[in-house]
């Protein structure tokens, strides 16, 4: 397919990049391309200029930090996810997550960065990283900020990463002996979602998110409160879930009308939560 | 520091050939092979990363090449179909896909090859379920997928 006419630059350093993003208007990064090349040929996105991520190098890599977060760089492809030592100590749940995405292909040029700055609600990665709590780090010409994940995601396709910035890592706390869970309903088997949930379960409470269900994920608050008094059988997860549903606006699509995705999203989380439960380490597990 | 442009030289090795050409920024890599380079055994099937018949390896791994510009394959190394053995031969896996009948239109065969045998490259040895999921991102609207995954079985286990 022909493309709509784009200038091409492939920046050596993150400042550059970050320089070469605000000085050209209609400038965007470009990390894998396995969403930004099918909306430029859907011509839903035209960028004037595409500032390409790939020698990056600072920003492929899987690290921890001196307080011993795990810090993935945002050009990390979803296979280096898979086959990271670090991740799997970790947080092997990214890993295990990133296994359905797309297909081998996809995996090995998408990014963990163009997963979140698209910003689909559909897509794996934003529940999951607002259930575990990570932060994001974003570059702009006046330097560098940390953003929660609950303020990373704002809207369909919006995210905190203004013009002219850069999303450079992802920051996860390790899982310290929580358990994590991650569950939903795929059109087909490897699918987008129809709704899914992802779950953290500690002896300090639970964080649940869900996915699919509204512009970004969603805290199901209620429900982690109610888990929270270290009750996790089946039945006291079912009931902390009740009600879930109802408060919930989902879309409607051919895919499934608003009452369905209130049901799975509300079945994804308790599959979610025990999920977590069975994994979680611990004196009380 | 480099200013953005819409057109580019670029230097990349495409089945064992160094190669230097100046392409439009936005050529995506499957029109560079087959039109620029008329390498045509590498197929546009859907054009929106679909379907996987425009599976080609860069540095080794297997990627659509219609989710990829040219331009981003500059300083790679790429391998089509063409690259897979010498004129006039085949490899295991394609004697493999012949003998087991694991093509009708053959629309969807050059990807399927560049995905199967980037997988036995990896894991000589995969089992039913490791072929399926490694094949995930090609579709064959004609077999039913059965002969192809037997073919890849086979020369697993051949190697």
């Amino acid at each position: 397919m022909l493309l709509r006419e784009v200038e091409y630059v492939r920046p050596s350093s993150v400042e550059e990049a970050v320089s070469l993003l605000a000085g050209h208007e209609g400038a965007r990064p470009l990390a894998g391309g396995q969403t930004l090349l099918n909306v430029m040929k859907a011509r839903a996105a035209s960028p004037e200029v595409l500032v390409d991520l790939a020698d990056l190098h600072d920003l492929r890599t899987i690290g921890f930090s001196a307080d011993g977060l795990l810090e993935i760089g945002s050009m990390v492809t979803y296979a280096q996810l898979i086959a990271s030592s670090e991740v799997e100590v970790a947080r092997p749940i990214l890993a295990e997550v990133a296994a359905t995405i797309g297909d081998v292909q996809v995996r090995n040029r998408g990014t963990v960065g163009g997963n979140v700055c698209v910003a689909d609600p559909t897509n794996h990665i934003p529940p999951l990283l607002v259930a575990l709590g990570a932060t994001f780090t974003i570059r702009g010409s006046q330097g560098e900020r940390t953003v929660s994940a609950e303020d990373f995601f704002l809207g369909v396709y919006v995210t905190a990463v203004g013009e002219g910035e850069l999303l450079t890592k992802v920051s996860v706390p390790p899982s310290s002996g929580a358990g994590d869970g991650f569950s939903g309903l795929t059109i087909g088997k490897h699918g987008t979602y129809i709704a899914n949930a992802a779950a953290t379960v500690s002896d300090d409470g639970a964080r649940i998110a869900l996915g699919c269900v509204a512009a970004t994920p969603v805290r199901a608050t209620a429900m982690e409160e109610r888990v929270a008094n270290g009750e996790f059988s089946e039945g006291a997860v079912r009931a902390a879930a009740e009600g879930l549903g109802g408060v919930l606006d989902p879309p409607s699509d051919v895919h499934g009308s608003a009452d369905f995705r209130r049901h799975v999203a509300e079945v994804s989380a308790i599959r979610a939560v025990l999920q977590a439960v069975s994994r979680r380490k611990g004196p009380s597990a | 520091m480099t200013a953005p442009a819409a057109s580019l030289g670029i230097g990349l090795e495409v089945n064992g050939e160094q190669l230097e050409m100046e392409v439009p920024a936005r050529r995506l890599l499957v029109h560079f092979i087959r039109d620029d380079l008329g390498l045509t055994g590498t197929h546009v099937g859907c054009d929106t990363g679909n379907c996987g018949a425009c599976t080609v390896h860069l540095d080794g791994e297997p990627v659509k090449s219609c989710m990829l510009l040219a331009v981003q394959a500059d300083g790679a190394k790429v391998a089509t179909v063409e690259g897979l053995a010498p004129e006039g031969e085949l490899t295991a896996l394609q004697r493999a896909f012949n003998e087991h009948h694991a093509l009708q239109c053959g629309y969807c065969t050059p990807g399927m090859l560049m995905s199967a045998t980037a997988l036995l490259e990896r894991n000589p040895s995969p089992s039913e379920e490791d072929v399926r999921y490694a094949l995930q991102g090609n579709i064959c609207r004609c077999t039913g997928y059965v002969n192809i995954v037997e073919a890849v079985l086979s020369a697993g286990n051949s190697r």
